[in-house]
């Protein structure tokens, strides 16, 4: 008997420390690539490689300029587009979610989160690329805007949800009409949730460069005309990380740490809202 | 005929007692308002749906020039030549499962590991914080940045390997792809699964310890098994997320047209032919052939989806 | 009953296909306390909703039969000028979260986009928080968030609200259910204060509440109307037996 007691202890302990060696093995690439991103990233890093486009190999002081803009560009665009329409859809699945239509809204939601980025590049192609007969950053960011709506739409109608039914119920007590309440008590009240949403979806955009691909395809030199192609910072990596020249790794590294110091801050924000704006009811 | 504001003044100061009826012109706007308003809603929705089936169906129609002139052999046939216009994806599709289901091989012990660890062990404190913030941050790196590092640090490592297997030292291929997607896609897996082992009724567990059993016990014995389909559903849905990845594997699988041979092989997946070759296709039929890779990605990636969180509804309503 | 504000003729109130309220006929005095009284359950919350029309807003409820607010069918009224003048207090207080106490009591102005002078606004406000026995409390503090105040403050502000559309009938709904004995009293007084000017309908669970602040009684059971008359007298002699198991606490 206490042969077999023991038994079941020494397992029990190898166990946990099997756990605990498996989850800090599952957690050490993070630690790996961050801290190559970082070392390697800093090094490029210089006043040059913000403001200059990039230059032929062999030449010094290249930049990413076009990328920083390009990105800029494209997700304020898409976030234009998204950003509305996806607060929208939010608010009708929280005030409606009793329809039967708001079940295949819902449904549709969630079918979109799914559909890979290429997918949807595929698609803004086919519809905006081809009959326009160019690449544009407009097409670029109508597929990211796609990609946007999902969480923002969540984020909105978990918000929404979440305010009481009995303010609602004392606005339209007050002979205030249904859609007043609506767009001057609920949505503000639910703001902090449209908000995180917003730049959640922003931080998950601004590193995807499959939806790119055939849609805002790059441009080697800044451009601001939406209707034309523009580069962008994941678009710059994926170049330079599969050519052989040492200058351009130096650049894309640098390109991988400006994307995620931007990636990491917009998550801090986030967090930070989430805590600061939630109204109490 | 007074407007609102002086009615209700008047009303206020106790003047007259208002006749509230339909004449009063500003309240016939306020009903039209609210009609649009509400079926404004609705109409957003309705919106949405047809973004989505707009999609699908751009993808069939598209497909169609492709399926008419292969049929069939697009799923077996192993040629890739736009130049007489044969396409099989035999390589692609084979290529697709083979790194998918191997990152899940690979991924699905350290997934669950952190999922036991952060839903059972640490589910909440300093710890729980740090490893839930460090996953979370896995998840937030871009697919081409894992790629770029992959082919700096990973494809050395690999190419070593394969010298001393005495095998032709790629250093790209099937393995090195579906060790960057295995790591790419334990964010995936660990949230879900986290969940569900935090679910689990505490008065099971007490049920259990309360006979003795120790806690390895406790999560072999009870908490894996009621947990079973939502760490199912968990491990579907992380499949559906490394089919549809593109980036990081087209960065380090070798884009080869040919049946991988081995997991030393290099390969393409359907996602990474088409980053490839997309801007490069040559003709309709060629595009086409792409699409209905597309196609297919969207279908299967879709039915999983739909699977997966279908599953776990039903295991929460349980 | 001459000097009547509200008119209830064969009134049915339904949840789908479950009848909550069953042919209720009553008279509503005006510048009175009335107050309805009855077990869990018995629709009086249900009917009180009926008669602002917030009972619409369930989906699947439906009603039939008419109420008259004066001469008119509240049916054929335009819904949102009858909700002005038909106030409602709910159960628990909730003043708006993201305005002050200032803009909680002028919010029936502002929400429908009535512009008024700062004067006009200041005039309002005052007068409905004096009204609401507010006035004192938060005079220094008008700029300040409504939910900042206690539960019992809270409730009057709401009530201030109310006031300030200067409505003919305010609708209390359990209001001092969730508040502290001393807060529930203030209210209580404010009721008696209030009536010269609105006529009060209080739905209540309290017995002792009922007695004390009523004028009028009305005892539902079971979506029925059992008994309505003066409170003194349905109190001290029920009319009906089931009045009187209620009022000697044999079932509640």
């Amino acid at each position: 008997m206490d042969k077999l007691i023991r038994l079941r202890f020494y397992k029990d302990r190898i166990f946990k420390s099997g756990i605990i060696l498996m989850t800090v093995l599952s957690t050490a690439p993070l630690l790996l690539i961050l801290f190559y991103i970082v070392k390697q990233g800093i090094s490029s890093i210089n006043w040059d490689f913000f403001i200059n486009l990039p230059k032929p190999v062999g030449e010094k002081g290249g930049g990413i300029i076009n990328g920083l803009i390009g990105t800029g560009i494209l997700v304020l665009v898409a976030s234009l587009i998204a950003i509305p329409f996806g607060a929208i859809v939010g608010l009708y699945l929280s005030e409606y979610s009793r329809d039967k239509l708001s079940y295949w809204v819902g449904l549709s939601v969630d079918v979109l989160q799914g559909i890979p980025s290429i997918v949807l590049g595929i698609i803004i192609y086919l519809w905006v690329v081809k009959p326009t007969g160019h690449f544009s950053a407009l097409s670029g960011s109508i597929a990211l805007a796609i990609m946007m709506l999902p969480p923002i739409i969540k984020s909105t109608e978990e918000t929404l949800k979440l305010i009481p039914g009995t303010i609602k119920e004392a606005s339209l007590a007050l002979g205030v009409p249904y859609y007043k309440t609506i767009l001057r008590i609920i949505l503000p009240m639910g703001f902090s949730g449209i908000l995180s949403g917003s730049i959640l979806s922003i931080s998950r955009v601004a590193g995807e460069t499959a939806p790119l691909l055939f849609t805002a395809f790059g441009n080697p030199f800044i451009n601001t005309n939406i209707l034309k192609p523009m580069s962008s910072l994941p678009m710059l990596i994926f170049n330079y990380a599969g050519s052989a020249y040492e200058d351009w790794h130096k650049l894309a590294w640098g390109a991988s740490f400006v994307l995620i110091m931007m990636i990491l801050f917009l998550n801090i924000v986030t967090k930070i809202l989430e805590r600061k704006w939630k109204i109490q009811f | 005929m007074m407007n609102l504001k002086e009615l209700l003044i008047n009303q206020f100061k106790g003047k007259n007692k208002i006749k509230a009826n339909m004449e009063n012109e500003s309240q016939k706007n306020v009903f039209l308002f609210e009609k649009i308003f509400q079926k404004g809603l609705g109409l957003t929705g309705i919106l949405l749906i047809v973004v989505l089936l707009s999609i699908f169906i751009t993808l069939l129609i598209s497909s169609t020039p492709s399926i008419k002139h292969l049929g069939i052999k697009f799923l077996y046939g192993r040629a890739w030549n736009p130049v007489t216009d044969e396409y099989g994806a035999l390589p692609f599709l084979i290529g697709t499962l083979l790194t998918s289901l191997l990152a899940l091989i690979i991924s699905t012990p350290f997934a669950l590991s952190t999922a036991i660890f952060l839903g059972e062990y640490y589910p909440s404190g300093i710890v729980s914080n740090i490893f839930k913030n460090i996953i979370e941050l896995l998840a937030s790196i871009p697919s081409v940045v894992y790629g770029f590092w992959g082919i700096v640090i990973l494809v050395p490592i690999i190419r070593n390997l394969e010298l001393k297997m005495h095998v032709l030292p790629y250093g790209v291929g099937i393995l090195t792809s579906s060790i960057i997607l295995a790591i790419m896609i334990i964010p995936y897996s660990v949230s879900l699964s986290r969940q569900v082992i935090s679910m689990v009724p505490p008065t099971l567990k007490e049920g259990a310890y309360s006979l003795g059993a120790t806690r390895f016990e406790v999560i072999i014995k009870i908490i894996i098994p009621h947990t079973r389909s939502g760490l199912f559903a968990a491990i579907l849905l992380a499949l559906g997320r490394a089919l549809g990845e593109t980036m990081a594997v087209t960065m380090l699988i070798g884009n080869s047209h040919n049946l991988p041979t081995s997991i030393f092989s290099p390969g393409n997946t359907m996602a990474s032919v088409i980053a490839n070759e997309f801007t490069e296709a040559t003709g309709n039929v060629y595009l086409s052939v792409l699409i209905e890779m597309g196609l297919l990605l969207f279908v299967v990636t879709t039915l999983i989806n739909i699977s997966g969180r279908q599953i776990i509804k039903r295991y929460i309503l349980h | 009953m001459e000097n009547s504000i509200l008119n209830v003729n064969h009134l049915n109130a339904y949840f789908g296909e479950t009848k909550i309220l069953s042919d209720i006929i009553l008279e509503i005095p005006k510048n009175q306390i009335v107050a309805f009284m009855g077990p869990s359950g018995c629709g009086k919350t249900t009917f009180l909703r009926c008669i602002n029309r917030l009972h619409e807003l369930t989906p699947g409820a439906r009603t039939e039969g008419e109420i008259y607010f004066f001469d008119d069918d509240i049916y054929k009224l335009n819904l949102i000028l009858l909700r002005r003048k038909i106030g409602m207090v709910f159960q628990r207080p909730n003043p708006f979260p993201t305005m002050s106490i200032f803009e909680n009591v002028i919010s029936g102005y502002t929400l429908n986009g009535i512009k008024l002078s700062k004067q006009e606004k200041e005039e309002i406000v005052e007068d409905s928080l004096r009204k609401a026995d507010l006035w004192k409390e938060v005079k220094d503090t008008l700029h300040k968030r409504g939910t900042f105040l206690s539960g019992g403050q809270q409730q009057r502000l709401c009530i201030a609200r109310s006031l300030s559309m200067k409505p003919d009938i305010l609708l209390f709904d359990e209001p001092t259910s969730s508040l502290d004995p001393i807060s529930s009293n203030k209210i209580e007084q404010l009721l008696l204060e209030l009536k010269t000017d609105v006529t009060i309908i209080i739905v209540t669970h309290n017995l002792q509440q009922a007695a004390r602040t009523s004028d009028f009684t009305a005892f539902f059971y079971l979506g029925e109307l059992i008994e309505f008359n003066k409170t003194q007298v349905l109190f001290s002699n029920p009319a009906r037996k089931q009045t009187e198991d209620y009022i000697s606490g044999r079932f509640g």
